[in-house]
């Protein structure tokens, strides 16, 4: 056996080096562990300040010395690779590991130990944690905002309709595939808008009519998205078009339009769009605000879509252009068949980045009156009977905000893949 | 001697301040094959982007076919679909299939069916013998395979007249030759041509004229055996030592 150096850990000792910084390891998550969920502090009997660094210390030397290359063990050599490359990257390493073994008891604790969930008071809520009830009983006015009870379930059919009829793209029929783009880009929102005109707002059909400013929550946030999203993309292709449009009228007006929409707050554009907005128009002219808000959200994206998108058309060779000219195609040919697909291809990510900036701006509508689940939050929070729980509703938020949110990137990455063509 | 199918008049080309072309006075014959060679820099490329109007042409004129390039966009439009255009860069579609590339255009620009279309895109990826890659994406394609798909592209509109600006520049060595190979069948099959290249071998077998440029002018046009064994001006002699 030779000599251990334990300043320069080697391959023929590697048992008694790897017992030994195992050993340290341990001892030191054992002793966060420890303190973090059993607030016990084993190392009590040393000053304070040792007492604190002490894990991380033996971590560290652990750490060295299992840091011990081509161990042709092959986790080892992974772990070492990865996380262990270097002492500071070993106290990195420590400090997350150290930083996440904190965290866990009070986060469980909040979200599942100490909360509550039963009963239908704000007395039911005696525990130090979250309090679900909150959620529980104000569910119904998150989802639906002031729409009427008994009527919800219009709601209900529309969005599951609309839901089942997104499908028909995955219908594997040669005959219908040929009229998808059509389908998506103008039967299927015009659809979606009878739904939401007919069963959701009412008003014909025998059906009671609610108006706007009932409606609200998770429910609305989905419809402002869903109309934003649709009407913010079109324009913002033209407009991207327009800006390098080779007729001077068109590309300034395109120009000014963007740095216009560019330059003002959203929601100072809401406020507008309700308070000065109607001003312009002809007295008996109505135009309700949610169709108000809708445009002026859908431009004010527009003109973030259309530089996303003039970066996309400005990254495609000039060659590209050249090529779609020399076979006889027109402005329009060209830009349909050869340029757009390509550029839109290349900004998928920073559309989507648009997209979800877009789905999380939809709680500004509150300034016009509209609420939606964040607004519906703020409601519930100053309800006499309810005060004191802003911190689950703003969770409860987060969350659902976050479930849209990384759909909707799951499926930019998934778009990103199925229309990779390139080797 | 029947009309030319190009004339050139009197054409000048800036780029901003700097003069490209001067003065260039050019007419081609149908089914003649001309090479077009010179330093680099010298307006060649320039030259035949301007005969379809890739380039915009400042003063002069320049006939197609009949018809005088101008302003007018139909008429732009109805030269690029006789004309086809082979670039030194490919500029295939990446985004569709080695077919779709090819039958892109007749369908949109020339209205034709789908089905013949396709026909006439397989008889052309056949006649350059990448038929077998139709369903391939470019980018799964090896640079000469591009280049002759690039031309069969081009073909699938019937054109009249084919421009090949540096069509091998930008390929290995080994590729050179195979699409060399489609462009001598395209000229024996009597093909008007007008070819930007560095390839002597080819002008030598093919062209029945030869053109020299030089900052931005013809100083030299003549007949191919002419051309190599006796040019006139000091400047050709001068750029035929360095390249043969």
């Amino acid at each position: 056996m030779n000599k251990l150096n334990f300043l320069k850990p080697d391959k023929e000792n590697i048992t008694t080096y790897l017992y030994c910084g195992l050993f340290l390891l341990f001892i030191a998550l054992f002793d966060v562990i420890l303190s973090s969920f059993l607030k016990i502090n084993i190392t009590s009997f040393l000053p304070n300040s040792i007492s604190f660094l002490l894990p991380l210390v033996f971590g560290t030397i652990g750490f060295h010395l299992i840091r011990i290359e081509f161990s042709g063990i092959k986790n080892l050599d992974l772990l070492n690779k990865n996380i262990n490359t270097s002492t500071f990257n070993a106290v990195l390493t420590l400090l997350i590991i150290f930083a996440i073994i904190k965290a866990i008891p009070g986060t469980l604790s909040w979200f599942i130990i100490d909360a509550n969930i039963a009963g239908d008071t704000k007395e039911a809520c005696t525990g130090s944690g979250a309090c679900w009830t909150y959620i529980k009983i104000w569910l119904n006015r998150f989802i639906y905002g002031m729409y009427p009870n008994e009527l919800q379930w219009r709601i209900n059919i529309s969005f599951i309709l609309l839901i089942s009829l997104a499908f028909v793209g995955l219908i594997p029929s040669e005959k219908i595939r040929k009229f998808l783009t059509l389908y998506y880009v103008i039967i299927y929102p015009i659809i979606a808008f009878i739904l939401i005109y007919y069963l959701i707002s009412g008003g014909s059909l025998g059906l009671e009519w609610v108006e706007t400013g009932a409606w609200g929550g998770l429910s609305l946030t989905f419809i402002v998205s869903f109309f934003c999203l649709i009407f913010c993309f079109p324009v913002g292709m033209f407009l991207a078009l327009g800006r390098r449009s080779i007729l001077p009228t068109v590309r300034y007006i395109s120009i000014g339009f963007i740095e216009f929409w560019r330059g003002v707050p959203l929601i100072t554009v809401l406020f507008m769009s309700s308070v000065m907005f109607p001003m312009f128009l002809p007295e008996d002219f109505f135009m309700d605000k949610l169709v108000r808000v809708i445009i002026a959200i859908s431009l004010f994206e527009a003109a973030y879509v259309a530089e996303v998108i003039r970066g996309g058309l400005q990254a495609l060779p000039r060659g590209q252009y050249d090529a779609a000219k020399s076979l006889g195609m027109g402005y329009w040919k060209m830009h349909v068949f050869v340029i757009l697909p390509q550029a839109l291809k290349l900004v998928i990510p920073g559309i989507a980045n648009t997209f979800l900036a877009l789905v999380k701006d939809t709680p500004l509508i509150f300034v016009v009156g509209l609420l939606e689940i964040v607004g519906m939050l703020n409601l519930a929070k100053t309800n006499p009977k309810w005060l004191g729980f802003a911190m689950e509703g703003y969770v409860f938020a987060a969350i659902i905000f976050w479930i849209i949110c990384y759909a909707m990137s799951r499926y930019s990455q998934n778009l990103e893949l199925k229309y990779k063509t390139e080797r | 001697m029947s009309d030319p199918i190009i004339k050139i008049e009197n054409m000048n080309k800036w780029f901003g301040d700097f003069q490209v072309l001067k003065d260039i006075n050019l007419s081609v014959e149908k089914n003649k094959k001309i090479v077009v060679c010179g330093p680099s820099g010298s307006g060649k490329s320039t030259l035949i982007r301007c005969i379809n109007r890739l380039e915009e042409h400042q003063k002069g004129t320049i006939i197609v076919d009949g018809t005088e390039l101008t302003e007018n966009t139909k008429n732009i439009e109805a030269i690029r679909a006789e004309v086809g255009m082979v670039f030194q860069q490919f500029n295939l579609f990446p985004h569709l299939s080695i077919l779709d590339n090819c039958t892109l255009a007749p369908i949109w620009v020339k209205k034709m069916p789908k089905k013949d279309a396709e026909e006439l895109a397989m008889k052309q990826l056949n006649q350059v013998q990448i038929a077998d890659q139709a369903n391939k994406y470019p980018g799964q394609l090896s640079g000469g395979q591009q280049q002759r798909c690039a031309l069969a592209r081009a073909l699938c509109m019937e054109p009249k007249i084919m421009l090949f600006d540096e069509p091998t520049s930008a390929l290995d060595p080994e590729m050179i030759k195979e699409v060399l190979d489609a462009m001598v069948n395209l000229a024996k099959a009597g093909m008007t041509m007008i070819v930007v290249t560095h390839e002597m071998g080819f002008a030598k077998e093919v062209a029945d004229e030869v053109i020299f440029m030089d900052e931005g002018m013809i100083v030299e046009r003549a007949e191919t055996k002419e051309f190599f064994a006796n040019p006139k001006s000091d400047r050709t002699k001068l750029f035929l030592s360095q390249i043969l």
